[in-house]
């Protein structure tokens, strides 16, 4: 059958437009419009932070580009080569639009990676918890409600003084911080979703356990899931900023947003405001606009709110 | 009632124990403090002398059990740096910290309260939609950031407030306090308000919510038909029911207020714990950081039984459903 014929026997068939599930959770995102405005700036973020040593007007980190002559500039003041500094240098004469671009992608880099990692962990603790019950999920549910009643920031900082410095074990931090949310969600949801019918269908065939789990019951377990990520990459983000701030967190090879803010702080008191100020209005679109798309998704994805 | 309570004291005292170890074990494999707290040019002899007054020559477990021990008499090991007593040092900090947790406190009611109250009464006007914005800039905006801004514009660009430090202090039943002179008051305003910020949009939220439902309640109705002034039947009706929604959370949150004064304290200056512990862990200081590491554990699992003991008595299905498992 060619194209054309197939459209319009489909015409013929159906000539009322019908939605997919893709375009009503398009439409139904798109009723917000500070949602969308929020969707578009952190579609630009993930674009600077991925791309940011090709857009960058300058490498802050190549030490044969970077002048100590143009160190404390002034943002808007342009340098000995006419390269203009729209957000002014700090003390060693870096490009501060620059570092920014460079912390953005570190702290992304760092945010995205802990959450995806705490996602899977904790996503499968808790889908264990909640299909097998008795006393495994007695167990796992007690652990995660003891972590839960220890704010996130004791946490990291327990697990830093005990693991010490280093990126991969802020990330470790961060995943041990974030898996009991992630394991908590799950288990809500696949303990309503366990007792619905195709489960019970999928248990009949004689499938194996990790079949029904993996293959059945998680992807029906997503979308809350979807929306705790996204605010939890958010407070990891965050989370990690103020460890790099505290000088507990990345080292200073990895300059991330959180250590750019810490270096600031030391002229700060000398009137440098910028050093310190854009890095961090950077970190708070990014944790904005994050806090601002989970909000909608949670909206969108909620059944309970669908009209 | 009682097997609830002993059952979460047993809880509380395994949560400590295995807090315990993992703290010391851990603490104990990062890094060498022999390298960070000798002079690298002293000789073999000096050395030997240091590691043997700090306890490292022995076997790990071996050190675990003194340790347990020790901390039994209250004993928590001599700090590298200061060679005074960890736990001392800790206790001594202490009431600082609390009483910029309590300033925090006070400060998420007084202005939360206020601001939450008025956005709850009037839902839809721009004045109360910019203070709901606001109080979610407040849950996105980074405590550490703020507080740099804040000593930016108050200290540095208008030089109306100190910076650092607790200024002042008197003493009361032995504690230092700084809130009750002039100078004092002065160096608590900004971290206490840096502190309060998260609380302050939470508590505005809860009060909002609480008023926008009180609103619509008959005791609320009957007191306008009464012909009670507008004033009176929002301060007095109104505000007495939401207070215990308001007063619950805060009284969970306070936990959190201490665990995230080590940031504020930081910023700040202020000789608290927290400021204590980060300092110990750029130091390598082992015995400061186990210290503090088990009292702010002890601190919230007694927070924490607390909570739960109230939580039973107010409501019997969490108790009973815990009786059954």
């Amino acid at each position: 059958m060619s194209d054309a014929a197939e459209q319009t026997t489909a015409h013929a068939v159906d000539p009322v437009k019908v939605e997919t599930p893709l375009q009503r959770f398009v439409s139904d995102y798109a009723d917000n419009k500070i949602s969308v405005v929020a969707f578009i700036v952190l579609v630009g973020i993930i674009f600077i932070a991925i791309f940011a040593p090709w857009i960058s007007p300058t490498d802050p980190y190549d030490l044969a580009k970077v002048s100590i002559f143009d160190s404390k500039l002034e943002p808007g003041t342009k340098s000995m080569d006419g390269v203009t500094f729209w957000l002014g240098t700090d003390s060693a004469g870096r490009d501060l639009l620059s570092s920014i671009f460079y912390g953005l992608r570190i702290s992304l880099g760092v945010g995205v990676m802990s959450g995806v990692i705490a996602l899977c962990i904790g996503s499968a603790i808790g889908l264990i918890a909640a299909y097998y019950g008795g006393r495994i999920d007695t167990l796992i549910m007690r652990i995660v409600d003891i972590q839960l009643s220890f704010p996130a920031i004791l946490v990291a900082l327990i697990l830093i003084s005990v693991l010490g410095k280093g990126v991969d074990k802020v990330i470790i931090a961060l995943v041990l911080v974030q898996w009991a949310y992630y394991a908590r969600t799950v288990r809500g949801s696949a303990l309503v979703e366990r007792n619905k019918e195709y489960i019970e269908a999928a248990t009949c065939l004689a499938l194996g356990n990790n079949r029904i789990v993996f293959r059945h019951l998680m992807p029906n377990c997503l979308p809350p899931l979807i929306v705790v990520g996204t605010v939890q990459t958010a407070h990891a983000i965050s989370l990690e900023a103020t460890l790099s701030f505290l000088g507990v967190g990345l080292p200073i090879t990895e300059p991330s947003l959180g250590l750019l803010i810490a270096n600031g702080f030391e002229v700060m008191l000398s009137g440098l405001y910028w050093v310190s100020f854009f890095p961090g209005i950077a970190l708070l679109i990014t944790i904005v606009s994050i806090n601002l798309v989970g909000d909608q998704l949670r909206d969108v994805l909620n059944p309970r709110l669908q009209k | 009632m009682s097997v609830f309570i002993i059952r979460r004291l047993m809880q509380s005292v395994i949560v400590v124990a295995v807090m315990s170890l993992i703290v010391f074990v851990g603490v104990n494999v990062v890094g060498d403090p022999v390298d960070m707290l000798i002079n690298p040019e002293a000789d073999q002899a000096e050395i030997e002398r240091v590691i043997r007054d700090l306890g490292l020559d022995r076997p790990l477990h071996e050190q675990y059990l003194y340790f347990v021990g020790n901390a039994f008499e209250g004993d928590l090991g001599k700090s590298f740096v200061f060679g005074e007593s960890a736990l001392k040092l800790i206790v001594q900090r202490m009431p600082a910290t609390f009483e910029l947790a309590f300033s925090a406190l006070l400060m998420a009611i007084v202005i939360g309260v206020p601001f939450g109250v008025y956005a709850g009464m009037r839902p839809n006007a721009i004045s109360s939609r910019t203070i709901m914005a606001g109080s979610i800039l407040g849950f996105s905006l980074p405590t550490f950031w703020v507080g740099l801004m804040m000593i930016m514009v108050f200290a540095v660009m208008l030089g109306w407030l100190p910076s650092t430090g607790r200024g002042d202090t008197v003493e009361i039943f032995g504690i230092e306090v700084s809130f009750l002179t002039a100078d004092g008051l002065s160096h608590l305003l900004m971290p206490a308000l840096n502190l309060a910020l998260l609380k302050i949009s939470l508590v505005i939220r809860l009060a909002r919510a609480g008023t926008r439902e009180a609103m619509h309640q008959d005791y609320v109705k009957f007191a306008r038909a009464k012909g009670l002034s507008e004033t009176r039947v929002i301060l007095v009706h109104v505000l007495k029911n939401i207070m215990i929604p308001v007063v619950t959370v805060l009284g969970l949150e306070f936990g959190s207020l201490i665990a995230f004064s080590v940031v504020t304290e930081t910023v700040f200056a202020w000789p608290g714990m927290g400021k204590l512990l980060i300092d110990a862990l750029h130091n390598l200081d082992r015995p400061i950081i186990v210290a503090y590491l088990m009292m702010i554990v002890l601190v919230f699992v007694i927070i924490n039984l607390i909570v739960d003991i109230f939580y039973s008595v107010l409501d019997p299905r969490v108790r009973l459903k815990d009786a059954g498992q």
